[in-house]
């Protein structure tokens, strides 16, 4: 670039000594947590009201998520390798961390669709089954669709990365958005792993009904 | 450095120089422009049911086109008219009161515009397909479920709100920013401006509140389009929860639309009663405790919906107790004002009438509060009175004051003070000749929101008033279209300090350069500007107090690298009002149920999926500012 511009560089000096982007992407967060916190509450609102199975019990089948919540969770990992890489100079590195990323990100939505596709067709639960159904798919499939999002983003800085100067050590705002997001999708993961899933099948876990009670 | 061969635009007037603006001051205008025309066919849509109730059994309007105006009507004023009007005040004075030279994030600001007026059109456009929504504004299923409600007008009603969702957020996030991080050096949180401060509650209200609706409304649509059962009584859903889920919203809404014209008053008093607004502290920690406790009342619209004697004793006492900031408000404002040299003027009057006309509808509010009591209010009259006193003797009496307050300043003329008084008083008379005799109404048992009543009920002479006070409405809006209408071309010049104002926004000349302030100020002072006139007064007593930061054509001036217009936000908003224009045609439901899906409302969704994700890589690779080749700047 010429010059910097005149109110919106990347170190410009803000009141807070936060950049502009980075606040946004914190205030865009605070808004999420009150999107996915309306949809879990409506997950709980209706947990156990089913008039009709399959439940939870029936059709979740814990090694499988939890081996894909594993993938997702050591893809936050990754991409904190991506970025440490980025910081220190090594963008040969920092590129194969972030693919990583991305692929890890993949498994996980593959492993999502395989699961959909076992409910549908296996499990007999589809979004229209029941009330379990309804939120279950909405919830976990909102989810996904943020994941998505964050695969492409993170696909998109890959690619932008090979352009002269487009990701640099000093230029990494980018990434550390991206990053941000990443980590946030992967936090509501957890929440929705253990409310969803572990909560629905092992007894005493609260509120877990036998299935053969509602049958 | 595009990704697309697309030059960057520039055209310094015509259609596209106001398509590709992204200069706050501009959008501010757009905002305001289109919410005005908003708020008028909101208001003829009110107007007609006001004719429909003027007599007893009247027959001019059918039920079917009554609850399609009522439900418009709200809609209408709630999103398309107070949030956009408060939004234009937000884009317009905020950057000018903490000493900025734009929004943090200016393409941001144009795509919230963009947005807003294609959800706003989507709405809008559903008279003309007979398929205006008819659930009311709060949609309560299961009435607004496909059993209930075939046909498309509920999913206009889902989508433009989606749409409009998207605008609001969009804008929030750029005021939260724009405000915690582009003040003027020396400018602490409280030296803020309270209308800045507001701002700020409210965005951050906002950003908190509408991802609550936009999940519900996907609930509904996703019912009533797929077949799921979130409000299926049959399959052992309960609709409460759509109630819950929608005042968790419709309350912090209430404040949303509230908070902002409290901004407005507080800016106003000061300024016409020669005084520094009384308990600035107090002011804005109130204002902080109304955002805060907002979240925690939202069951008092639901107290005869049998939640059981707990929540009801609860929700009351958090209802009142919400009153206690409000309260704490209007003694400052009345403090503000007490001994000061107060003129008379049209802002003046209108924020007057604010503080007086909330008075009245803040009390209604305190009696509604009681669950005992609203068990004989809930869905009468009198509710429609109360709200329609914080509404539009609330909030729209401020925004007008702020237009008369900030209208030299935007435009550099003064409006015509005469056409001004006739205007308040007209709307202050019809206010009260149309939603006082509503409290009579309410109290005498009619119910909101029936097409028609019997005569002898008592009814029959104060609905008659109610419809006599919409022309004194009416005619006094006509007066204040034509009086800004006409002064922007032909009215005195105003100059820059008209008011003797109190912050930053009148330290600059009218109407602002395009950068603002050739300098940016260093602030010293809560109200700065007045506290600056009385330092350079003590230097050189006498002398006329000069103009300081805008010198229009100092050689600093030039040097001012403004963010450059761009194409893209309006292609973005292109994209989600065609997307949208799909999605609530994608499913047709048979009155047997059976649901198939409409091919062409599936392609034109896909279309305007691609023209926004095309337009959004294209915006994300665009630099704010293209490198400039030939040393030229972009300031002109």
């Amino acid at each position: 670039m010429a010059h910097a511009p005149a109110i919106h560089g990347e170190h410009e000096p803000t009141t807070t000594g936060l950049n502009h982007r980075k606040l946004l992407m914190w205030a865009f967060l605070g808004s999420d947590c009150m999107f996915f916190g309306t949809l879990i509450a409506t997950y709980l609102v209706y947990k156990n009201k089913s008039l009709e199975g399959p439940l939870p019990i029936d059709v979740f089948d814990i090694p499988v998520t939890s081996v894909s919540t594993f993938v997702l969770l050591m893809s936050s990992m990754s991409m904190v390798m991506a970025y440490a890489w980025l910081t220190r100079g090594n963008l040969k590195a920092f590129r194969i961390w972030l693919a990583s990323t991305a692929i890890m990100g993949a498994t996980f939505l593959a492993f999502q669709v395989y699961e959909f596709y076992e409910f549908a067709n296996h499990g007999h639960l589809t979004p229209r089954t029941n009330l379990f159904g309804s939120t279950f798919f909405t919830l976990t499939g909102f989810h996904g669709a943020h994941v998505t999002l964050g695969v492409v983003w993170l696909l998109s800085i890959l690619f932008h990365s090979f352009r002269e100067g487009g990701v640099t050590p000093e230029k990494n705002l980018d990434v550390d958005l991206a990053a941000l997001y990443w980590h946030f999708v992967d936090i509501v993961w957890i929440v929705i792993f253990t409310v969803v899933y572990l909560f629905g099948v092992f007894e005493g876990f609260p509120g877990t009904t036998p299935s053969a009670v509602v049958h | 450095m595009t990704t697309l061969a697309i030059p960057r635009p520039v055209h310094p007037t015509g259609i596209w120089s106001w398509i590709t603006t992204i200069d706050h001051k501009r959008i501010g205008v757009l905002y305001g422009v289109t919410a005005f025309l908003m708020f008028f066919s909101g208001g003829i849509e009110a107007f007609l049911i006001r004719v429909q109730l003027a007599r007893p059994e009247q027959n001019l309007i059918t039920p079917e086109i009554f609850n399609q105006l009522f439900t418009m009507h709200a809609t209408t004023m709630i999103f398309l008219g107070v949030m956009p009007l408060s939004a234009a005040f937000f884009n317009f004075v905020v950057p000018l009161q903490i000493g900025a030279r734009d929004v943090a994030f200016p393409r941001l600001n144009a795509f919230s515009y963009w947005t807003f007026l294609g959800g706003a059109l989507l709405l809008k456009i559903s008279w003309f397909t007979h398929s205006a929504p008819n659930g009311g504004w709060f949609g309560y299923s299961p009435l607004t479920g496909i059993t209930y409600n075939l046909g498309h007008g509920i999913d206009v009603w889902i989508i433009s709100l989606q749409v409009l969702g998207i605008a609001s957020l969009a804008a929030s996030f750029n005021f939260i920013v724009t405000i915690l991080n582009m003040r003027a050096p020396g400018m602490g949180l409280m030296r803020m401006p309270l209308f800045t401060w507001m701002t700020m509650v409210t965005a951050i209200l906002l950003v908190l509140a509408f991802p609550v609706i936009t999940v519900a409304l996907i609930e509904l649509y996703f019912d009533r389009a797929f077949g799921m059962n979130f409000f299926n009584v049959a399959a052992g859903a309960n609709p409460v929860l759509w109630q819950h889920l929608f005042w968790v919203f419709g309350h912090p809404e209430v404040y949303i639309l509230i908070l902002p014209a409290m901004g407005i008053v507080s800016e106003i008093l000061p300024v016409f009663s020669k005084k520094p607004l009384f308990g600035y502290a107090t002011v804005v920690l109130a204002g902080v405790i109304i955002a805060f406790m907002g979240w925690m009342v939202w069951s008092h619209h639901m107290f005869t919906v049998g939640l059981g004697p707990v929540a009801n004793s609860v929700f009351t006492v958090t209802t009142m107790l919400i009153a206690v900031p409000t309260g704490i408000k209007v003694f400052n404002w009345m403090g503000t004002m007490w001994g000061g040299s107060i003129s008379y003027k049209t802002p003046m009057l209108f924020a007057i009438a604010f503080v007086s006309m909330f008075i009245i509808g803040g009390i209604s509010g305190v009696m509604h509060a009681v669950a005992a009591s609203d068990a004989q209010q809930q869905d009468t009259y009198f509710i429609v009175a109360h709200i329609h006193y914080v509404l539009f003797g609330g909030a729209i009496f401020a925004i007008l004051a702020g237009t008369y307050y900030w209208y030299p300043k935007l435009t550099g003329r003064m409006y015509d003070e005469k056409l001004g008084q006739w205007h308040f008083w007209l709307m202050f008379i019809g206010q009260n000749i149309t939603f006082f005799p509503m409290h009579f109404t309410g109290m005498n048992g009619m119910p909101r929101r029936i097409y028609t009543y019997y005569g002898g009920m008592g009814w029959d002479f104060w609905n008659m008033v109610s419809t006599i006070g919409v022309l004194f409405l009416l005619v006094g809006f006509l007066i204040f279209i034509h009086n800004m209408a006409r002064s922007w071309k032909k009215g005195e010049t105003a100059g820059a300090d008209p008011w003797d104002g109190r912050t930053l926004e009148w330290s600059i000349p009218s109407p602002p350069p395009e950068y603002n302030f050739a300098e940016i100020p260093n602030v010293q002072d809560r109200d700065d500007w007045w506290e600056e006139k009385q330092r350079r007064r003590e230097l050189a007593p006498g002398a006329p107090v000069p103009v300081v930061a805008g010198g229009s054509d100092s050689d600093d001036a030039h040097d001012i690298h403004l963010p450059q217009p761009s194409y893209w936000p309006f292609f973005v908003s292109l994209g989600l009002f065609i997307g949208g224009m799909g999605l609530v045609y994608l499913i047709n439901v048979s009155d047997a149920g059976l649901r198939t899906l409409n091919w062409v409302a599936l392609t034109t969704t896909v279309i305007g999926v691609i023209i926004g994700m095309v337009s959004v890589y294209a915006w994300s690779f665009e630099p704010v500012n293209d490198p400039e080749p030939d040393g030229g700047h972009a300031a002109h």
